[in-house]
């Protein structure tokens, strides 16, 4: 049978802890094209970080299965490298070491040293940060760590790109123009991804489909929505597309009217 | 709209220059190094000399009656002055200046120390990393270090027939126990975060020991290394004192039988300075080697 490039069946998440245990996720299915732009969005607490766990094999489900180009995933590997919320640089490593360190890693047997030298250096020129190349994580701030996190992530020419809330903890401007360097990014390597987000304008923005988490206790997948609008898209001009806003009013209306989270007040 | 506000701008320039002005002889005093270092040398050697002065002032009144039991400062001096301006004199047997004590006591350190350090980090990294040699070995460890450094100098003169490794295996087994648990502390406390980047990656067993435990636990294994080289100056003086030799616990053992109590007092001054500027290097090494590995 012919499968998806990443296929998530019937996943199933329980925590167990003192006898007592908590279904986190229920019955997640979804398949994803190669290429594909994924946003996950659902409220604080809906296990949509432990299912990106998940599919970066951080975690094993308790039920269910991930399959990346119909082989079973079951351990954490760089052909799908995380962009962690909070950047997770090693702080005594520089810039360039930290994308460094993730090239000998993975393409130590395939490249040499000048190649590997020159792919560090050209993912760093993606995320536009080869200038501070030899400073250290502590010296930068908290939008070029995680335009370097891109950047050992990008590096590892992962099959699946998986970023966890990559820009939560940054300003308004900073993000926007993270999305943007994404975008083109995006539109360069035509990497997959799956994002984990909870910002409804990020996810209209960026991705082809948007999958929407009912509240947990035993969250599932609540509605996929497709994003039809051409690419390269502008902030600006989409602010009043009439697509743009449709889409955008969809996941307001599922997040805040059919599924608003009771105890957040 | 441009227009009006560029004159805004120009207005506000000239009054915005004010600033650099007023704190513009300031920064000229603060500006030259020498000034700056004798004002630097000032506020921190000066209270200390002070204090010191003030505590021989005191000594010497307390001490100067003739049948007083400890001598005073002059007449340490006095007695000593042979020792101080020749710590380099070679004699017969122990008879030698204090530099070769010091020198003796600090190989005899050097030997132990780095032998408890190398143990002390790899046992550390053994009981941080599996849960099973932590609930095996923890409870011993536990136990084993209350046990004062001369307990263990019986048992090694049994073992080793000999003062001289003896007295390093003080040392290791005093020096050995804080590296241990300080190491094992920080290598459980590596963040979550760098554990599932090296998962992500697929370190190995080698390479996330070298890249990530080493440098993510430093701090903690520096702090272990630190009160490791304080207890081994302790044991090493108390150690010789049994064992005999060259070495500045048994110079001040020799002292004592010959109830010169000066030569004690100068030897107790060596001791504390050398365990100072002992102490001091190894914090100087920490604070090179872990500049780097502050998270943020």
């Amino acid at each position: 049978m012919s499968k998806s490039y990443l296929a998530l069946e019937q996943i199933d998440m329980v925590f167990s802890r003192d006898g007592t245990s908590t279904q986190v996720l229920k019955q997640v299915s979804l398949n994803i094209d190669k290429g594909e732009f994924i946003s996950i969005i659902g409220h604080s607490g809906c296990g949509k970080s432990t299912l990106l766990n998940i599919v970066a094999g951080l975690t094993q489900a308790t039920r269910g299965v991930v399959f990346l180009e119909g082989s079973v995933v079951d351990l954490p590997g760089p052909d799908r490298a995380v962009v962690f919320q909070n950047h997770s640089l090693l702080p005594w490593l520089t810039v360039y070491e930290n994308v460094k360190l993730a090239v000998d890693k993975v393409f130590g047997r395939t490249k040499s040293r000048q190649e590997r030298h020159d792919w560090t250096i050209r993912n760093l020129e993606l995320v536009q940060m080869v200038h501070a190349r030899d400073k250290r994580p502590s010296e930068i701030s908290g939008g070029m760590k995680q335009r370097v996190g891109i950047a050992r992530a990008l590096a590892m020419e992962p099959k699946v790109l998986l970023l966890d809330e990559p820009f939560g903890a940054l300003d308004a401007l900073t993000r926007a123009h993270l999305q943007d360097q994404v975008m083109q990014i995006h539109a360069e390597l035509a990497n997959t991804v799956i994002m984990i987000t909870h910002d409804v304008d990020e996810a209209v923005l960026l991705s082809d489909r948007i999958v929407m988490m009912t509240n947990g206790p035993a969250a599932r997948i609540g509605e996929v929505l497709d994003v039809p609008l051409e690419r390269p898209r502008r902030r600006v001009e989409l602010v009043s597309d009439p697509t743009y806003l449709r889409c955008r009013s969809g996941v307001l209306k599922f997040l805040y009217e059919r599924h608003r989270l009771m105890e957040a007040a | 709209m441009s227009a009006s506000e560029a004159p805004i701008v120009k207005e506000t320039k000239p009054m915005a220059k004010v600033v650099p002005l007023a704190i513009a002889p300031r920064s000229a005093r603060d500006t030259n190094p020498f000034l700056k270092w004798i004002a630097n040398l000032g506020s921190h050697i000066l209270p200390p000399v002070i204090t010191l002065l003030f505590l021989l002032v005191l000594w010497e009144i307390i001490c100067s009656s003739p049948d007083a039991s400890v001598p005073p400062p002059s007449r340490v001096v006095a007695e000593t002055w042979e020792l101080i301006v020749d710590p380099f004199y070679v004699g017969q047997g122990v008879d030698q200046g204090l530099f070769w004590h010091v020198l003796a006591s600090l190989k005899r350190v050097a030997l132990g120390y780095s032998l408890a350090a190398a143990a002390g980090i790899a046992l550390g990294a053994l009981v941080g990393r599996s849960e099973w040699a932590m609930r095996g070995l923890d409870p011993i460890f536990q136990v084993l270090r209350t046990v004062p450094p001369l307990a263990w100098l019986p048992l090694s003169l049994a073992a080793f027939k000999d003062g001289n490794p003896s007295a390093i295996f003080v040392i290791f087994i005093t020096a050995i126990w804080p590296i241990i648990i300080n190491t094992a502390v920080g290598i459980r406390n590596i963040p979550q975060d760098y554990q599932n980047v090296a998962r992500v990656l697929r370190l190995n067993q080698f390479e996330y020991f070298t890249r990530i435990m080493l440098p993510a636990a430093a701090p903690y294994i520096f702090t272990g290394l630190r009160i490791g080289i304080g207890l081994s100056w302790l044991a090493i003086v108390a150690a010789e004192m049994l064992i005999g030799g060259v070495g500045i616990g048994f110079f001040i053992w020799d002292a004592w039988n010959s109830s010169r109590m000066s030569d004690i007092i100068l030897a107790l001054v060596y001791v504390g300075v050398v365990g100072f500027l002992l102490d001091r290097a190894i914090a100087a090494i920490a604070r090179i080697v872990t500049r780097n590995t502050a998270s943020n």
